[in-house]
C-alpha cells in the first residue's frame, strides 16, 4: 500500500511527529506478538494507518495514539493466528480480570526478598503474563507511559489500567519469587 | 485506608500519580501494614530493575527503511523517476530504490549518467584532502568506520598481497544519495571502488567501460554493484577487480 501521491509536506510533518517513536512502538509489538517478523509487519502496517489518518490526528500525544493503532493491527494479526489454529492464543482476555487480586499474593513466600534479575530473565517474566496484564505493565515500565496516556492508548477508563497495573505486578512479583526460589 | 485500597493505590503511589493528600494517605497505611509494606518495597525493586534492564527492542533499520519508503517522496525529478521506474519490479523494490540506495542500471543512458557522476565522484576525491575520510591500511578499521553511514556494509578487503593497498574509504554522493568508496592504491594510481545496494541479488559479470580516460569496472554479487574507477590500464583493473571478487568469494565462504 503505497501513499505516493500524497503531499510531501504532510509526510514530513509525519514523519517528524511519529517516526521518532519507531522504537517504542516496535517494543510494545515485540511484547504484544511475541515474533519478530509478525512484530515488524504490524510496525509497518500501524504507520501506514497512522500515515492515512494523520489529517484527523488532533494530539495530545503522539505516542498513545501509535499504540491504540498497533493494538488494533495486533488485534487482526491475533485473530488471523487464531483463524489459522497453527498459534494458539493461550489466554482469552476478560477472565482474568475476574480472578480476585489476592490469590498470588498467598503464593508470596514468607520473608522472600526480591532478587536482582537480568534483562532476559525479565523479558521471559513479562511475556508470560496474560493480556490485558503484559500490555498495561509493558505500556507502564517500559514504554514509560503515564496513567491517563495507558487509558488513551487502550481505551479504557484510568481505573481499569490501575486494577490491571495492580494485578499485572502482583503476578510478576510471583513469577519472580517463584524463579528464583526454582533457581536456588 | 484498607489493605484492598492500598493493593491499588501502593501502585500510583509508586508510579507517582498521586497528589500530595493522597500520597500520605497510602504512606500512613503503609507505615501501619507489614503485609503491604513488603508489597510496595517488592514492587519498588521490581520497579527499578525493569528501569535498569535493557527491555526495550530496536525497529530494524530495514523496517525504518520500509517506512520511509511508504511515504511520499520530497520533489523527485523527473528524470530519477523515469529510472526508478524503469527498475522497478514491485513496490517493495521501488521502495527500497526511493530510500536511499543507488539503483541497479539498466538502462544503457542511465549507466552513461552513474558512470559520469562516478568519474566526477572519482576527480574529486583526487583532490587535496579529499580522497579519504578514513584513513587505515587495516580492513579492521575501514570496515566498521562505514557502519551507521550507509544502509550497506561495504565489503572492505585488504588485497595488498595482491599488489593493491588498501589506503581507507571514504562516503560520496551518487546520484543524489550516499555511497561508499573504498580507496586502494596500485603505484601511484588510486582506485576508488564504489558500493551500493541493489535490489537484483544475481551476480552479474564485470564489464569495463572507458569514460573520460579513465576506465570503470563494474559488477554485481550478491546484492551488490561494484564500480571500480582509476586511470591504471583496464587489463590491471580487471585484475583488480578479479582479486576482490576472489578475496570476497573466500571471505564468504572460509
Amino acid at each position: 500500500m503505497m501513499v505516493a501521491n500524497d503531499d510531501p509536506e504532510k509526510a514530513r510533518r509525519f514523519r517528524d511527529a511519529a517516526l521518532p517513536y519507531l522504537d517504542d512502538v516496535y517494543t510494545l509489538a515485540r511484547y504484544l506478538l511475541r515474533d519478530a517478523a509478525d512484530a515488524e509487519d504490524a510496525v509497518q502496517e500501524c504507520y501506514l494507518r497512522a500515515l492515512k489518518h494523520f489529517d484527523s490526528y488532533r494530539g495530545p500525544a503522539m505516542k498513545p495514539w501509535l499504540f491504540a493503532i498497533l493494538r488494533n493491527v495486533c488485534r487482526a494479526e491475533f485473530a488471523r493466528r487464531a483463524a489459522s489454529m497453527t498459534t494458539p492464543i493461550e489466554d482469552a482476555s476478560g477472565a482474568e480480570e475476574q480472578t480476585p487480586l489476592w490469590h498470588e499474593e498467598q503464593a508470596t513466600p514468607e520473608g522472600e526478598v526480591l532478587r536482582e534479575r537480568d534483562a532476559g530473565a525479565i523479558r521471559r517474566m513479562v511475556d508470560a503474563l496474560a493480556e490485558p496484564f503484559k500490555e498495561t505493565l509493558v505500556l507502564r515500565e517500559i514504554n514509560n507511559l503515564s496513567y491517563r496516556e495507558i487509558a488513551e492508548a487502550v481505551g479504557a477508563p484510568v481505573g481499569t489500567v490501575m486494577s490491571r497495573l495492580a494485578r499485572a505486578r502482583a503476578m510478576l512479583r510471583s513469577a519472580w519469587l517463584a524463579e528464583q526460589e526454582q533457581s536456588r | 485506608m484498607t489493605c484492598d485500597d492500598a493493593e491499588i493505590m501502593l501502585h500510583a503511589l509508586l508510579d507517582g500519580e498521586l497528589d500530595a493528600s493522597h500520597a500520605r494517605e497510602v504512606e500512613g497505611h503503609v507505615e501501619s501494614c507489614p503485609r503491604c509494606k513488603a508489597a510496595l518495597a517488592d514492587y519498588r525493586k521490581m520497579h527499578e530493575a525493569m528501569a535498569n534492564a535493557e527491555l526495550r527492542y530496536t525497529a530494524p533499520p530495514a523496517l525504518r527503511q520500509r517506512i520511509e519508503a511508504a511515504l511520499p517522496q520530497p520533489k523527485i525529478k523527473p528524470s530519477r523517476r523515469s529510472l526508478l521506474q524503469g527498475f522497478a519490479m514491485g513496490s517493495a523494490i521501488s521502495a527500497i530504490a526511493a530510500t536511499g540506495l543507488v539503483a541497479i542500471v539498466l538502462r544503457d543512458d542511465d549507466r552513461q549518467r552513474i558512470e559520469s557522476e562516478l568519474v566526477s565522484a572519482h576527480l574529486r576525491s583526487l583532490q587535496a584532502g579529499h580522497l579519504t575520510d578514513v584513513v587505515s591500511t587495516d580492513q579492521h578499521t575501514v570496515k566498521p568506520w562505514f557502519n551507521g553511514k550507509l544502509d550497506v556494509s561495504p565489503p572492505v578487503i585488504d588485497l595488498t598481497a595482491q599488489g593493491f593497498t588498501l589506503i581507507g574509504g571514504r562516503l560520496d554522493y551518487v546520484d543524489a544519495r550516499a555511497i561508499g568508496a573504498v580507496v586502494y592504491r596500485r603505484r601511484q594510481h588510486v582506485i576508488n571502488l564504489f558500493v551500493a545496494q541493489t535490489a537484483n541479488t544475481e551476480r552479474r559479470p564485470a564489464r569495463t567501460d572507458t569514460l573520460q580516460g579513465f576506465n570503470i569496472r563494474s559488477w554485481s554479487n550478491r546484492g551488490l554493484n561494484y564500480w571500480a574507477i582509476s586511470d591504471i590500464g583496464a587489463d590491471e583493473l580487471a585484475e583488480f577487480s578479479e582479486k576482490f571478487e576472489a578475496a570476497a568469494n573466500a571471505n564468504k565462504e572460509g
